[in-house]
């Protein structure tokens, strides 16, 4: 079975964190990854860097940009995880824009993913429709789950479709937004929480925007089955280094 | 072949919507409704009174008698310099203001390279008592000064793009990473026939009374309707898709489409994206792009803001590949000299966009009976520096 839904199915709330690959230092990718599990962390979605990240806000474009300054790429990155499953067990996921999958080749990309162990992806401009017509049976082929979005905008019959088309866990996008832009939850994130829930659908839910301490990631695992941190991650590291990880991961733990 | 786009939004291989979710709902309300509103005849009737009235519509088809002399073929330029703003840009413009009221919407936001499309939008804004945001690269704010003055005059708010190049296609990334933050209320007005389906066809559609007109105006002329080329010059092809739109599927007409190459097409600062290109995704469509070998879109470089662009619309992408026009790259150097050339011969200072495509002349040799139509998409007024500091006048 796939990590992914392994993991799921324990019986607790799943943190999972966000980082840009090759950001602060080109070489940190690993470390990072090591570090986030040895800390309790159950999921980690490993950023690859695009020059044009639409969906993101000032945080990860900026740590995008110094990401490919320093000279990521999709190979550098691919080279760096290689023997990676030697030493972390948690489900890993690439997220990505889809021209660089699309320029590597989209077979290639999946291939080598699994080779490495990848266990999903989430392509933020990949739309379901495309996915389902050209490229869902090239990611079964290689046993990638592919996760999809949705926000508080997306009606309900599509919510369905995209449940249809799901096979790890639906990722909540908490409000309208690009990534790091709003913080915290009102009113009508916890009724479009609720909403969703009560839906009862097939794949579980990952709330992510918005989530940046343990109170937000209290909030948003009232109703889901966990959380994403991006953007409040990638600025930790900025300002305090790749070096206590461990006590921002503490600090939204309890 | 079919030239326009199929009914899943694509032109060939090219085209689409590719958009994060965010976007999904916006883009979907314009893609179901905006063919019905279109056909609806109060949206015509409203559409083709402002462009006559408004815009100062039908632009003159003028037949430059001197620059023929001199290349020794007929040449017509359809004179979208004389629009009101300056450049064919309103057309589109007009029509997508008038779409999105219909569509409830109260709030515009637009990107803008050479100031063009930003003073076409902040002009409808002001007509329609709209708020209107403009996104503006941090570099193209310097070099198109009068514009963004322009714009500030006309009551709309100008937001400098301050990430990648500070051109064009970032000003894009910000316009949409503003429609994401602002999913209701907001209606995007792009400037080209460029990003996800169905703005590629709406804005083409809107721009089509430019070869609408040319058709009557030549019957006028020379008794024909189909000249024997149409020329354009190509930043994300909205002018181009006007002027080719009704001969599409004429075959005797032949397309020439024309790209910045800026300092020379393999000289790296070049935005001749057909030749450097290569499929990919920018802005919500799959097209030609210029891009490195990992996929990140690379940073183009011509003269002239409005050609800075590393992308292509998708119709030209698919015109391109198919062979249905014929894609040429004029540097910096020969537009700035045709730009001039015309000025001398004709009295018209054309926009340095659009003097690119008066240079093909240069390049290509027309047989002396050849009706040659060229698109001059606007004037000079917003280049008078960058004319200027290169002919140190
Ligand atoms: C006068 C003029 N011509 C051409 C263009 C290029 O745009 P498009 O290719 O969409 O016509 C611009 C863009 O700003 C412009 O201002």
């Amino acid at each position: 079975m796939n990590r992914i839904n392994q993991k799921l199915q324990e019986d607790k709330k799943l943190l999972s964190i966000y980082f840009t690959a090759g950001y602060p230092n080109i070489n940190d990718t690993v470390s990072i990854i090591q570090d986030l599990e040895k800390n309790g962390v159950d999921m980690i979605e490993i950023g690859l860097p695009f020059s044009d990240p639409l969906a993101d806000g000032p945080t990860i474009q900026a740590s995008s940009t110094q990401a490919l300054k320093n000279g990521m790429t999709t190979e550098v990155l691919f080279g760096q995880l290689k023997g990676i499953r030697q030493s972390v067990d948690i489900p890993l996921i690439i997220m990505g824009y889809f021209n660089p999958i699309f320029q590597y080749g989209v077979e290639t990309f999946c291939k080598k993913c699994q080779e490495i162990g990848i266990d999903g992806l989430i392509i933020p401009d990949l739309p379901v429709d495309v996915y389902h017509e050209k490229y869902q049976a090239i990611f079964e082929n290689y046993g990638l789950i592919n996760v999809f979005l949705i926000t508080p905008q997306t009606s309900d019959e599509r919510i369905r479709y995209i449940d249809s088309i799901s096979n790890g866990f639906i990722y909540m996008v908490s409000s309208a937004s690009t990534t790091g832009a709003k913080v915290g939850f009102g009113d009508q994130q916890t009724q479009y929480f609720e909403r969703i829930g009560n839906m009862n659908l097939n794949n579980p839910q990952i709330v992510g925007f918005g989530i940046s301490n343990n109170q937000t990631f209290t909030q948003a695992t009232q109703y889901a089955k966990g959380a994403i941190i991006g953007s409040a991650f990638v600025k930790y590291v900025t300002n305090e280094g790749v070096g206590s990880i461990k006590k921002f991961i503490t600090g939204i733990k309890n | 072949m079919n030239y326009n786009v199929n009914e899943k939004g694509y032109y060939g291989e090219f085209g689409g919507a590719y958009i994060p979710e965010m976007l999904y709902p916006n883009v979907e309300e314009l893609r179901q409704n905006y063919l019905k509103v279109m056909a609806d005849p109060s949206f015509q009737k409203e559409f083709d009174q402002l462009l006559k009235d408004y815009v100062g519509r039908p632009s003159p088809l003028y037949f430059a008698k001197r620059l023929s002399e001199k290349y020794n073929t007929k040449i017509y330029l359809k004179r979208e310099d004389l629009n009101h703003t300056g450049a064919h840009k309103i057309n589109n413009t007009i029509g997508q203001i008038l779409m999105a009221k219909r569509l409830g919407k109260h709030r515009i936001i637009a990107e803008t390279g050479a100031g063009q499309h930003g003073v076409a939008t902040a002009t409808v804004c002001a007509l329609m008592g709209l708020e209107c945001i403009v996104y503006m690269g941090e570099i193209d704010i310097k070099r198109q000064a009068p514009n963004v003055a322009r714009m500030k005059m006309l009551g709309a708010t100008v937001v400098p793009a301050l990430s990648g190049s500070r051109t064009l296609k970032d000003a894009t990334n910000e316009a949409i990473r503003d429609w994401i933050n602002n999913p209701v209320d907001t209606h995007y007005i792009i400037g080209s026939a460029i990003g996800p389906h169905p703005y590629p066809d709406m804005v083409t559609k809107f721009q089509s009374v430019i070869s609408e007109e040319i058709k009557w105006q030549l019957k006028e002329h020379e008794g024909r309707e189909n000249p024997d080329y149409v020329v354009a010059c190509i930043g994300g092809g909205s002018n181009a898709a006007g002027t080719y739109y009704h001969y599409l599927h004429e075959d005797d007409v032949n397309i020439i489409a024309v790209e910045a190459a800026g300092l020379g097409v393999d000289s790296g600062e070049s935005a001749a994206t057909s030749v450097l290109g290569k499929e990919g995704i920018i802005h919500g469509c799959k097209t030609l792009l210029m891009q490195t070998n990992d996929g990140q879109i690379t940073e183009p470089y011509s003269i002239s803001a409005g050609l800075d662009y590393p992308g292509v619309g998708p119709m030209h992408a698919h015109l391109c590949k198919t062979g249905r026009a014929e894609f040429m790259a004029i540097t910096d150097d020969e537009a700035m000299k045709s730009g001039l050339e015309l000025c001398k011969l004709e009295g018209i200072i054309p926009a340095i966009e659009s003097s690119h495509a008066l240079a093909i002349f240069e390049q290509k040799t027309f047989k002396p009976d050849d009706v040659v139509v060229v698109s001059l998409s606007g004037r000079g007024d917003k280049d008078l520096n960058t004319y200027i500091n290169y002919f140190n006048l």
